[in-house]
Order: structure tokens, then sequence, then C-alpha cells
């Protein structure tokens, strides 16, 4: 079967923050760009994001310095983020954080004329010393949404070549193991094109939608993340799923942990503060693993609130209109649709809801995909040819946990990292792998299934079950018996999946046939996921297990590392090492 | 209830028609996505645009019952009095004034054209300091009710100005994103700006009608964003 080829220097695949400030550095490079897209850019995930961007820029507090900012996120990501790559993050982050105003992002303001800073969960003065810092950067409770729409205007104003709504189905690699471009689908029409480039960048975000219960948008469906499992690349630390300590109890909708930087707070059902029990300290502020295990817990031991005792409650009322209206109006707008409460009269229902996948494709500090060499392990190995930033990268500059703002700062400082990378790559003459006829047809296989199909199981009803199944068996608390059936009923999944029937085969904008396609990608990284976390055998960050309750750092200070070609379990080492302060070392982590 | 909704399918439909679901919603106050939601786990080929489901990306604008809305922002007892209760049929159409990819999904290039052409992005030609170019709150405030519109398109194609002359007038949603610009104290195009839109057409087509007030999902204020310009036109004029 052949089809039509159209070839790039650079092929991005994902329009939001990452993907949009990767193909940005590239346009104004003046090397032949693509960005596939399989929405309209400004409606990518990241235009939910509501509370801010974390970086030391420096404006609340003159003094701040980016060093005390890495402490918080080494501490944060419960001691296995990549101490190299997190100085790289939190030291270049106030030049990419300045770069975005210059372009135009409206961010909030001080008295003085500078970008407002708000506190947020998990920040510090003077490494942990010097009491609550406020670093997160904001343009009222829409930093996402004016993030991504100041980089898509920019990418107008610079050309970038835009294929929106088209989907990247699969990855082509040849013989060698190098990656030679994707196989797309054009929404619109159905056609299928291969796009043949020498670096294939993918910023495709998360796949939140792994589970019944998230904040992510109905796009997040891993499909970067499953596109690399199903082409032999490992997934790393993916059994480390973040649970937004505040979703809207029923919607699942986000609120900004802005909230509680700006002086809210949850209560249970007596009308106590119970963080302050967990978290003497920080209370509310503390790392969002230990406020939302905090939250269950208070459920769990029934001072849960509503009829069946199954939410706390965010308390803001005591805030005043004023603020509450200019600080957060994004919050009262969707409390008042979601949850049917004015948060200036009424607490909102909330619950811890997955939020965040702190895992994903292993990368270094240019976005370079690694896998393990073989043999126990190995070496890292660069694979040619492929990229990862953002939300499906795990460079890993989160670990178990990441922190509230964070999540930004990694997509502009590694989107530009990455476009930096490539572009000095390109300059030095950076070749053009070579596909086969196959290879090309290989990747073709996934499509020709689905069209094929004429009998089985529907696509939305095995849906529905493999999110059921990722809720109910590796959730906030996990256990491994429970994970072990987990495991079981995705495997079963796995074979039905395989033999699902798509009804509409028909080619203009068909829906039907995304949607199947992302249940392909879903239960890849369901999978990956579920055996990650049985392997995982302690509880650090995120990973919280009632049968290894403690952190282990005498086997599992390291990364994980899931091969889906054996579907084994190795591990990788976390580095230690940063160029320019001393290491810091694991400490008990309390806040 | 009864749900009614617009049906294309370009590879077979000579044309497009209604077709009337019903929908099971055990009487709950359900978003509209909600209700699509619905009907589309039973009949797979009904087709519509959906991201956020929280009413910021933008993705889901449609008409409802004859107004133009975010599906998934809109609960049904919001739409009209008698359909959330079941009495009278909930009508989804797609955008007006838009050309038809399959049901509910609308072609919205002529859209994008638009707000490509009032240059949406910050122009300054002054070498950019070591930090942030600083901007007063006061300042910063004029751009609120402007940089937040999500381009769902529910203003200009509800806009009987859009309709008629999509091709030369730049409709509220890119005349908005105009002002947002002419309104920031770091843009220095105004000149420039106000130029591109001193014709008969780009921005003196609008009449007035504010459509595009009454349907914004976000609350923003086109017209008054394009009686601003008009002022800044008027005032260039003498």
């Amino acid at each position: 079967m052949s089809i039509r080829t159209v070839t790039f220097d650079a092929v991005i695949v994902g329009g939001g923050g990452a993907g949009m400030r990767a193909s940005l550095q590239l346009a104004q490079s003046g090397f032949k760009t693509a960005l596939i897209s399989k929405v309209f850019p400004t409606r990518s995930h990241t235009v939910s994001a509501q509370g801010g961007i974390t970086c030391a820029i420096a404006s609340s507090d003159p003094n701040d310095d980016w060093r005390w900012h890495m402490y918080d996120t080494v501490k944060g990501s419960d001691y296995i983020g990549d101490q190299d790559a997190v100085e790289y993050m939190c030291s270049v982050g106030p030049e990419a954080v300045f770069e975005l105003e210059h372009m135009g992002l409206p961010f909030s303001r001080t008295e003085e004329g500078r970008i407002y800073q708000r506190p947020f969960g998990g920040q510090s003065k003077n490494y942990g010393e010097g009491g609550q810092a406020a670093r997160t950067c904001a343009a009222a409770d829409r930093t996402g949404h004016a993030l991504l729409h100041t980089l898509y205007q920019q990418n107008v104003k610079h050309n970038t070549q835009f294929y929106s709504e088209w989907l990247a189905v699969e990855l082509v690699k040849n013989a060698q193991g190098q990656v030679c471009g994707v196989i797309a689908l054009c929404i619109e029409t159905g056609e299928v094109v291969f796009f043949k480039s020498k670096a294939t960048v993918f910023a495709t975000g998360g796949a939140g939608r792994i589970y019944a219960s998230t904040t992510n948008a109905l796009i997040n469906t891993g499909d970067g993340m499953g596109m690399a499992l199903r082409a032999g690349v490992p997934a790393q630390d993916i059994e480390m799923w973040q649970f937004h300590p505040t979703g809207i109890y029923g919607a699942g909708t986000l609120v900004t942990e802005g909230c509680r930087g700006e002086g809210g707070y949850l209560i249970n059902k007596d009308g106590e503060r119970f963080m302050e029990r967990y978290a003497p300290n920080a209370k509310d502020l503390a790392g969002r693993d230990v406020v939302a295990r905090s939250m269950m817990m208070e459920i769990l031991d029934g001072r849960g609130c509503g009829p069946n005792g199954d939410h706390v409650l965010l308390k803001l009322d005591h805030l005043g209109e004023e603020v509450l209206h200019s600080r957060l109006p994004g919050i009262c707008e969707l409390s008042k649709t979601f949850a049917h409460v004015d948060p200036v009269k009424a607490p909102v229902p909330v619950v811890p809801t997955c939020h965040y996948m702190m895992g994903g494709i292993p990368a270094n500090i240019h976005g370079q995909a690694l896998r393990l060499s073989a043999g126990h392990d190995g070496d890292d190995q660069i694979i040619d040819g492929l990229f990862a930033v953002g939300e499906v990268a795990c460079v890993s500059v989160h670990g178990a946990n990441r922190l509230g703002g964070n999540s930004l700062l990694d997509l502009v400082v590694f989107g530009r990292a990455a476009g930096l990378h490539i572009e000095d790559a390109l300059r030095q003459g950076m070749t053009q792998a070579e596909p086969s006829t196959d290879d090309i047809d290989q990747a073709m296989a996934r499509m020709r299934r689905w069209n094929e199909s004429d009998k089985g199981d529907s696509v939305t009803d095995l849906r529905k079950e493999l999110q059921q199944t990722m809720q109910n068996h590796f959730g906030v608390f996990r256990k491994g018996d429970l994970m072990a059936e987990g495991v079981k009923k995705l495997a079963d999944l796995r074979e039905r999946i395989a033999g699902a029937h798509l009804t509409d085969k028909s080619n203009a904008f068909n829906t039907a046939r995304i949607e199947a396609l992302e249940l392909d990608n879903l239960l890849e990284v369901a999978e990956a996921t579920a055996i990650a976390a049985e392997g995982r055998t302690e509880s650090r960050g995120a990973h919280s297990r009632y049968d290894f309750p403690d952190r282990d750092d005498e086997n599992w200070l390291c990364h994980s590392i899931y091969d889906p070609l054996t579907k084994q379990l190795g591990k990788r080492a976390v580095n230690f090492a940063p160029k320019t302060v001393d290491t810091f070392q694991p400490k008990v982590r309390t806040y | 209830m009864k749900v009614s909704i617009y049906r294309y399918n370009p590879e077979t439909d000579r044309e497009p028609w209604m077709q009337d679901y019903e929908v099971d919603t055990g009487g709950k106050d359900l978003m509209v996505l909600d209700v699509l939601a619905l009907i589309k786990d039973r009949d797979s080929s009904l087709t519509y645009r959906r991201s956020c489901r929280e009413g910021v990306c933008g993705s889901d604008g449609m008409n409802i019952n004859g107004k133009n809305g975010l599906a998934c922002i809109t609960p049904l007892s919001e739409v009209a009095p008698g359909v959330l209760e079941g009495k009278k049929p909930l009508v989804v159409r797609p955008l007006p004034g838009l050309p038809v990819i399959r049901d509910l999904a609308v072609d919205m290039t002529m859209f994008y054209n638009q707000y490509e052409k009032v240059k949406p992005y910050l122009i300054n030609e002054t070498p950019a300091p070591a930090i942030e170019r600083l901007q007063t709150p006061e300042d910063r405030a004029k751009i609120d009710g402007l940089y937040e519109c999500i381009l769902c398109a529910c203003c200009s194609t509800s806009c009987p100005s859009f309709w008629w002359n999509p091709e030369k007038f730049l409709g509220p949603a890119a005349l908005l994103q105009s002002y947002r610009f002419l309104a920031d104290s770091r843009d220095q195009a105004t000149t420039e700006r106000l130029g591109h839109l001193d014709d008969p057409f780009s921005l003196f087509r609008c009449r007035g009608i504010m459509n595009c007030v009454s349907v914004c999902p976000k609350g923003l204020n086109p017209t008054k964003a394009i009686g601003h310009i008009r002022s800044m036109l008027l005032e260039r004029a003498v």
C-alpha cells in the first residue's frame, strides 16, 4: 500500500505549550517545520492550566533564588527528579518566562509593574528554612490560556506550518531502530500521509483519560506515549500519577491550587481545617501528593462531607468578593457552572482527581528520547530521530510528584531546549533516516485493523471499562493484590480491544475512528502504569501502597523503566550530579 | 427527552436532515455536551468537536435551540423553558454562516483567516529588557475582558454583518482581538493596526446589533471593543 509522503526537517506532534514553543524556535530558524495537532492548537489541554508558571523571577521577593526553587522541586519529587534536569529548568526558567512576557503574555501585575507571583504548594525560601515563598507567575487564574494563545499568536507571526486536526497514528522506524517520521490521518478528509522528517518531536501531552475521573480534557488519551510503547520505546516512572487535591466533586473539573495560595483552605464535615494535623507547617500548601492523601484519609475515616461522606470542602468565602473576582475569576465561573456554588458565599465540594502523568518517555534536557542499552542496568542510548517534550516526556523534573506551576515551566523550558538542540543539529547536517516500504506498511497495520473490523465489542464500552479498572485498582492508595487483579483485567481488555469493532468506516471527519485509535493508546498507557505500579514495591511521592507504606531508598531511589516488549520493569539511575550546585541529599520529606 | 440534531455526512447525504433521538437523562440537569455524548454512545456516527469540557478551549460552539453557545457549559435548564422537563425538544444545529463539514462540525477556515488578518500578536520593536517589560496594574486592567477570548466563533457566526460579508467584514472575534492589542500599553503598532481597519467594511460594517455580546460564553463584549476602535479611528481623523 503506498501513501503520499511529505518531507520536513522537523515534525512536531502536539500543539500545546511544549509543541508550540518548540515549533516557534524552529520556525524562527527557517527550517522546514510542520506542527501536527489533533485539535486546533488553542484547544490543546495547556489552555486549562489555571494558577500559573513557577519561576524564580524575583518579583514578589527580590532575593528569590532559582536554587531555592530547585530545592523545592527536588524535595517535591521525593528525590527521584534528576538533579541536572531540575537545575537546568529552574536556572533557565527566568529567561524563558521573560521571553513569554516579551511575546505579549498578559501576566497580572504588581504595583511596581512587574509580573504578579502567588504562593503555591511546596514552595519555600532559603532551602525550606525561610517559610512560604510566592513564586508562581500568574495571569489571573487563566495562565495556561494566556500562555497557549500567546504561543499560537507568535507561531502565526512566524508562519509555522500547521496541520490542525490531523491525528498522528504511528511512528515509522527502520530496521536500525531509527525514527523516520510519523503516519498521520487528516481528520477532515480521512487521508493518511507519511510525514518524513529528520527530527520527530512528541509533545502530545498526558493521558489522564485512562482514569474514569480526571481533570484532563477529553483529548488527553496518551497518543504519544501509546505510539512510543508500540514502537518499543520504554516508559519511565509511569506508575507516578498525580491526583490533584481539588477536582470539583462530581464533574472532575479543576480548581487551581492558587485558591489555597490566595488563602483558601480545606475543611472536613466538622468544619475542621484538617491539613493542620497532616502538615503543621505548610498546611494546605504541602505537596499535592500529601494533601490528596490527607483528604482521602479524612474521607476514609468518616469525616467526609455530603450525604455519602465522599468529598471535602474548599473554603474561599473568607477571602472576600474583591479578591475572588480579581484573582480567581475563572474559578468563580467554574464553581457556579459545575458545582452550583458561588465561592463568594459557600465552600466548593472537592475530591482528589487524576491530573498529571509524571512519567513518560525517558528524555534528556535536549528532549532526545532514550532507551537503555541491552542488558540489566544498561547505559542510556539516544533514539535517533525521536524527541519528547512536555507532559509526555520524563526528563525527569517531576520525579514522583510534580509541584504546582512546574508543568507550564517544563513546557516552555524544554520545548525551547528541544527546538534549540534540533536547530543546532540540523545546522550540523543531521541526516534523514530512511524507512523501507515495509517499515511504512507496518506503521499502517493498526489503521488497517480497525478499517477491516466487522464484529467485536464497542469502543465506548471498552473505554469505560478500562477507565473504571484504572480508577478502582490504581487510585490514590494502592495495594498489591488489588493491582495484580487490575493487571489481569487489562490483559483481558487487551485481547478484546484487539478484536473490537469500528462500525463507522466513513472518511469525512470520522470521530468514531479517532476514538478507536485513541483507545489503543489508552490501553498502552494503562497497562504500562499498572505493571510499573505493581512492580514498585515502596511508597514514594504519588505512589502510595498499603502493603509497602514506606519509602525504600535502598532499592527504589531510582527510576522505573517499563519495557513494552517484555512487559518487565527495570531500573535506571537518578541523576544526583547538578553542574553548579551541591547535590540535594535525600531526606525525610515533611511539610 | 426528545433531542433533534442536524445531520449531514458528505459521503452519504445529498442534503442535511434533522434526526430525532429519545434520550433518558434521568431528569438530571446535564450539560448539552453530556447529552450529545449519551447519543454518541449509541450512534458513533454523530459528529461534533469537543476537548476541555469546561468552557475554556472553545471547541464545542454550536447552535442550541436557536442560540449559539458552548455545549459543555450550557445546562439543559438554561437552553429554554421546558427542555429540562422534556416538554420541549433540545434542538442542536451547527454554528450558522460557516460551511458544514459533517453534522455539527463546521469549517472554521474563514473565521481563523479573519483572526490572522488583524495581526493577533504583540508588536514592539524596542529591544526587550533583561527582565519583563513593566506594565502598571491599571494598564494591565485595560486588556481584561479582551484577552480571555477562546476563539469559539459563537459571536461571529451569530452576527448578520458577518453572514452578509464574511470576506470583507472582520467579525466581532477578530475585532475584539485587534482591540486587545490596541489597548495593550506594550504594543507599538497602533497606527498600522488602525490603518488596516480604516475602510467601509473591515470594521464599519458592524451595525451594533449586539448578538455577539448576548451569545459570548465568556461574557465578553466585542461591540464595546469595536466602539473603542471607532473612537480611535475618529480621533485619528481629526
